[in-house]
């Protein structure tokens, strides 16, 4: 019985996100589950193996370093995972809920014949999990019965574990083939000096209330006085305000900051399924009746164009 | 002019230049619980309450039937077939696709809970008596919040994958996907046969209008079984209870904002 963790990176720096699945992966060792290993797929990605190998908990790295993972492409990585998990027996794999792993998870596990387990928020046992359905309105404790359990794991519901103390043993794969089926053509990241949504203390987020993209310095003015991230409802997304790697919700980001201050947003169902675990929520709206006040902990009743320059000046 | 005038005559497949495709277009798409539903627990705690709620498309698998249909519309795509696992009630669904602009529908007839892998198998064993140039599908069921079927279908086809799709373009023998990831946009190319999941942004679905829901009606319906099929739908996971999340409480409304950063600062000592 060994766990193996497929690690979140940019071949150049291992993402916090891959902390919490190995304090996912730690709870499953305790459940029994053997050693727990991390594989860094990707290209020239040393560097990410180095990180990962100071991460508290893990056993041993394993590094398939392929210009073929590069962009970790699912046609290319996941037979290269399969054929790794059939070699070793693993009975455990886990991956954080982020894009990538969303992606190429599933390829995994239909390749092994295994059902998936996708956002579990907590880990009952080596078998059984406990994940959100329905937008988070309810809680679905399931157990597996497959051979190897395949899991992914809500970074909000489990800490993440010490970056650095450890020394594990860094071992070097086989190539993956390029399957020649698929191919990489660009990328448009967005660049901010902001926190990152995913981690970030404390994240502001602006909805269709912002009514342009134009409006969102507002928000940003007082993101950058706190150090916060910002984040955007869908509807502010859909409406072109901000790109969509600014969505918060069922659908988007997951996020649980220590504060969340909610500005021009309604409070959807969709909305609060992303948020609805911070620990302090603010929210800023011009009506009285927003279901988001039903959830927040500090409820301002005011027009966001006034209040959002005040906010700036007093924090 | 006369060019113009040439372009109406024309079909629309000849629009396109020669090398392009013209393929049938797989739509699955997934009978839910209606988006605006706070869905509540069986006292039993068995299961969700679906007892008297409103039902609709999967709205992931709607904006998948709406791109089909404009694919249809552009003369990429020859026909269009929805397909749905589920119960009786699922002809519904099936229904409003084929209002949408869907040519056929095919049920397979399951009970309603049916799992990503299995939903997956029952597809690859269509794929392999249709074959689709595409299978378009939603990223994730806003009900059981998987995200999973479309990777495994791709997996178990051996077709290639266009996740979280934002953009969709058909070009020579590739597909041009652009896909919402976590730092923002990627774009890739795919060889054909590939399976697409849809994010939100790739289209607004329309509305189907009264004269195509009527026309609905008459278009074919077919109902298959999963034994047809040759698939074990047999499920791997249990469910051992559903519950309710904890409720969060609605706090205190404050004055204004000097008000509201005091609270912040003294008594929640989050600023
Ligand atoms: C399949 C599906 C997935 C979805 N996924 C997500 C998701 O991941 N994330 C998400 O956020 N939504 C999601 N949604 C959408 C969700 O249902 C709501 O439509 C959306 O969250 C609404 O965004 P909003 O609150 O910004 O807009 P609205 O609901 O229009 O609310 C705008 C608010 O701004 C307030 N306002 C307006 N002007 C001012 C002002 N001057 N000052 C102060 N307040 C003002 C208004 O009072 C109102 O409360 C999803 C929907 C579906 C169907
Ligand atoms: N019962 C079903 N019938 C047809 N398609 C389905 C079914 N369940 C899931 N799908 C498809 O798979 C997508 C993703 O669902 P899921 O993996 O459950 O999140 C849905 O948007 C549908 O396109």
């Amino acid at each position: 019985m060994t766990i193996l963790v497929i690690a979140e990176h940019d071949n150049q720096q291992l993402n916090v996100a891959t902390l919490n699945s190995v304090c996912a992966a730690e709870e499953l060792k305790q459940a029994g589950a053997g050693d727990l290993h991390v594989l860094i797929a990707g290209s020239d990605c040393a560097a990410v193996s180095a990180q990962a190998a100071t991460v508290a908990g893990v056993d041993k790295v394993l590094v398939m370093d392929s210009p073929a993972l590069a962009q970790q492409l699912a046609e290319n990585l996941a037979p290269a995972v399969v054929a790794l998990i059939k070699g070793a027996g693993y009975s455990h794999i886990v991956a954080a809920s982020t894009t990538s792993a969303k992606n190429v998870l599933p390829r995994i596990a239909a390749l092994l014949d295994v059902a998936q387990v996708s956002d579990i928020i907590e880990v009952c046992s080596a078998d059984t999990f406990v994940r959100p359905v329905y937008a988070g309105n309810a809680l679905a404790k399931v157990q597996s019965s497959d051979a190897v359990k395949v899991v992914s794991v809500r970074t909000t519901a489990f800490e993440a574990v010490a970056a650095e103390g450890n020394q594990a043993e860094v071992e070097t794969l086989e190539q993956a083939a390029d399957q020649g089926v698929s191919r990489f053509i660009s990328e448009e990241k967005s660049h901010s000096e902001r926190p990152e949504l995913a981690s970030a203390r404390v994240i502001i987020s602006g909805g269709r209330g912002m009514q342009s993209g134009d409006n969102f310095p507002l928000l940003e003015k007082v993101a950058d006085k706190i150090g916060a991230a910002v984040g955007a409802s869908r509807a502010a997304v859909d409406a072109g305000f901000v790109s969509n790697d600014y969505q918060v919700g069922q659908t988007g980001k997951i996020v649980a900051p220590e504060l969340y201050i909610a500005v021009g947003i309604s409070g959807a169902i969709q909305h609060l399924a992303g948020m609805k675990d911070s620990k302090v929520i603010v929210a800023i709206n011009k009506d009285d009746e927003a279901p988001i006040f039903n959830v927040a902990d500090y409820g301002l009743v005011a027009d966001l164009f006034e209040a959002l320059p005040e906010l700036e000046q007093q924090v | 002019m006369n060019n113009f005038i040439l372009l109406e005559f024309l079909s629309p497949q000849s629009e396109n230049s020669l090398d392009e495709v013209v393929m049938k277009i797989l739509v699955a798409i997934k009978r839910v619980v209606d988006a605006n539903v706070k869905v509540r627990v069986k006292p039993d705690n068995s299961a969700v309450d679906l007892s008297n709620v409103k039902m609709a498309v999967n709205p992931f698998c709607e904006i998948a039937i709406e791109e089909a249909v404009r694919l249809k519309e552009k003369g990429i795509a020859s026909e269009v077939v929805v397909v749905s696992a589920g119960t009786k009630d699922c002809q519904e669904q099936l229904r409003t696709g084929l209002a949408l602009g869907a040519d056929r529908a095919l049920q397979i007839e399951t009970d309603a809970e049916v799992e990503p892998l299995a939903i997956a198998k029952l597809l690859a064993a269509l794929v392999e008596k249709e074959q689709p140039g595409i299978v378009m599908m939603g990223k994730q069921s806003i009900d059981g919040e998987n995200n999973q079927t479309g990777q495994m279908l791709a997996a178990l086809t051996n077709m290639t994958q266009g996740t979280f799709a934002s953009e969709v373009e058909v070009s020579g023998e590739e597909l041009l996907v652009t896909r919402e990831v976590d730092g923002g946009l990627q774009k890739i190319a795919l060889n054909l046969p590939a399976v697409v999941t849809t994010d939100l942004r790739l289209n607004e679905p329309r509305y189907a209008s009264l004269p195509n829901i009527m026309k609905a009606k008459r278009k074919p319906l077919e109902t298959i079984t999963p034994e047809d099929l040759g698939v074990d739908v047999a499920p791997r996971l249990k469910t051992l209870e559903v519950t309710m999340p904890e409720e969060r409480q609605a706090g205190i409304r404050v004055a204004n904002v000097s008000e509201l950063v005091e609270k912040l600062t003294a008594e929640a000592g989050v600023l």
